[in-house]
């Protein structure tokens, strides 16, 4: 991992019953096109260990991928594992992929994830623009603190 | 029964390609629906009931809680629905004739085989290395003592569909973007892990790739291997579809399962596994399913054999020498599967699995071909000179999307007869849509 001072540094994990890793891959390189240093914690990772992780390396955003279709089960324990943790209060936490296993994923599933302190929700066919734009704008933030 | 056990038997037996689904579904009466249509979609067809994602990764309470909520998941919770009901499930079939298989993709599959066998299913697959480095974050030394007991729990069953079927997984890895020398390597070498734990009833697997000739002398190369090296095995070769982010058009989609299902009838390969219309999107219907079945049996019905071994040639050198590198670090095939990822003399490319050395990189060259960029420690060379440059996102992108951008770009005329387009610039490629196989 790349520790450069100054470096905004992401960590990269999926849900504990995902094996999917090729869209991990791409955000790992994703985030790091985008000046980040990135710790990818790869499949099926258990979210205690993404907790601990988080704590140790205090990143300044937590990126949670998933399409195995599970995601809307297993997102919300996620989150609130997350946000259980004071010193993780107010780290940007955003998921994205495919979340069900039908396709589209309702608008009220997205307002839960956001109500249970998701930051954002990229589960649309526009995601692939957006998060570039989300970068950018958290990127500037880490640096400006 | 022969002695071939059902499923192997069904494979040995059928003149002509045997075609197979990916199908699981929690609802068991949806899974039987599932399970009847594809038996009537044809006369060489094998059943497949794939688990869910909490059984395979060994949460079964949480596979049980879910059930019980009525949350689909996707696939069939084997363990929460127990043996009992599931012999109930497939005793609407004759397994002699239409024998089914469990795919599961477990580091750990001692549960989920136990339950199997109570159930009357002889037939699944995978592998201490393809159910591994790819899908868990287990330990390789921890999952090559599971698959070891698991193997042999399989191999002492004598009840009826005796022999059980294993097939490796090893020709699929990531998906994509694994070159083929590696691909057969590690399939001789679960193969000999199989045979090492009792197993005599294998299968052997391969993906399609990103260019049919490649995948032709890679196939060719596998065969001769088995034939060489897997002495005192009844075995067979199996074809996936291509693994990887699929054409998102229909047209393009069906293009490339017919594409796969001529690589496997022209390789005189055994058995395919397709994929369906509906894989850029979402896990697939039942319809999808069979729809797909039907255009692999159809295309495959039109394919001709081919006996040009060039292509072969490169594939069975590379993985012969991983085969043998491996084979020098211990006597016992798992201690020697550990070593040498230990050392990186396999290294899968992409693979974020802390047991892989994960130095090693591939390209696709300008007619399509997977090559190495890179190949780390493993005693192979890259066959190119100088240092690759870092790979974008943008670059992996363009990788993976090899399929979609040959099938659905603006060069309709085009389309699925080419492999010298890559320098196409990518075309709706940004949605980064995975493949949903389990």
């Amino acid at each position: 991992m790349d520790t450069k001072v100054g470096k905004p540094r992401a960590v990269v994990c999926t849900i504990a019953s995902d094996a999917h890793t090729w869209n991990l891959m791409f955000l790992q390189l994703l985030l790091e096109d985008h000046g980040f240093a990135v710790h990818n914690l790869g499949s099926c990772v258990p979210v205690v260990e993404v907790v601990d992780c988080c704590l140790r390396e205090r990143p300044h955003l937590l990126v949670l991928s998933t399409v195995n279709g599970h995601g809307l089960i297993e997102a919300p324990g996620f989150i609130q594992a997350v946000r259980n943790r004071t010193e993780l209060r107010s780290l940007p936490v955003v998921v994205g992929g495919k979340l069900n296993v039908d396709g589209a994923v309702p608008d009220d599933d997205v307002r839960n994830l956001l109500r249970l302190g998701f930051d954002a929700v990229f589960a649309s066919a526009a995601a692939a623009e957006e998060f570039p734009r989300f970068l950018a704008h958290v990127g500037q933030a880490a640096a400006a603190n | 029964m022969t002695e071939l056990g059902f499923f192997g038997g069904r494979v040995a037996r059928h003149d002509g390609l045997v075609t197979q689904t990916r199908m699981g579904f929690s609802d068991p009466w949806r899974m039987l629906e599932g399970l009847r249509a594809v038996r009537n979609a044809g006369a060489g067809t094998v059943g497949t009931i794939t688990l869910d994602s909490f059984t395979r990764t060994g949460n079964l309470d949480r596979a049980r809680e879910e059930l019980l909520r009525g949350t689909p998941l996707n696939g069939y919770p084997l363990l929460a629905h127990g043996a009992a009901r599931t012999r109930e499930l497939i005793g609407a079939f004759d397994q002699s004739r239409f024998p089914i298989q469990i795919r599961h993709g477990s580091p750990r599959p001692y549960m989920i085989f136990r339950e199997m066998l109570a159930a009357g299913i002889t037939a699944t697959e995978g592998g201490p290395v393809s159910y591994c480095l790819p899908y868990s974050r287990e330990p390789l030394a921890a999952a090559v003592t599971e698959w070891a007991r698991s193997c042999e729990l399989l191999s002492e069953y004598r009840g009826p569909g005796a022999p059980v079927h294993l097939e490796s997984f090893s020709g699929c890895m990531l998906g994509q973007l694994c070159p083929p020398g590696l691909l057969v390597a590690l399939n001789i070498l679960e193969g000999l892990f199989f045979l090492e734990h009792g197993l005599r009833s294998i299968s052997l697997s391969y993906a399609q790739q990103t260019n049919h000739r490649q995948d032709f002398g890679a196939i060719t190369a596998l065969r001769r291997l088995a034939r060489e090296r897997l002495a005192g095995a009844d075995w067979h070769i199996t074809i996936y579809t291509f693994m990887g982010v699929f054409p998102e058009s229909a047209l393009g989609a069906r293009s490339l399962i017919e594409e796969s299902a001529r690589l496997a009838a022209s390789t005189g390969s055994e058995r395919l596994i397709v994929k369906t219309v509906a894989e850029a999107f979402r896990i697939p219907t039942i319809a999808e399913n069979v729809q797909a079945l039907r255009w692999a049996t159809a295309a495959a019905a039109g394919a001709e054999p081919d006996d040009d071994d060039d292509a072969a040639e490169a594939v069975y050198r590379e993985a012969g020498t991983l085969i043998d590198a491996v084979l020098d670090q211990h006597a016992n095939i798992g201690q020697a599967l550990i070593g040498a990822f230990r050392k990186g003399l396999l290294d899968v490319p992409y693979c974020l699995h802390p047991d892989n050395a994960n130095q090693a990189r591939t390209t696709i060259d300008s007619a399509g071909r997977l090559q190495w960029a890179s190949t780390g420690r493993m005693p192979i060379a890259t066959g190119r000179a100088g240092a690759e440059p870092r790979v974008s996102a943008a670059d992996l992108l363009t990788m993976l999307d090899y399929h979609r951008r040959r099938f659905d770009g603006s060069h309709v005329q085009e389309k699925g007869h080419h492999h010298d387009d890559d320098r196409i610039a990518p075309a709706g490629h940004g949605s980064g849509q995975l493949d949903a196989c389990r």
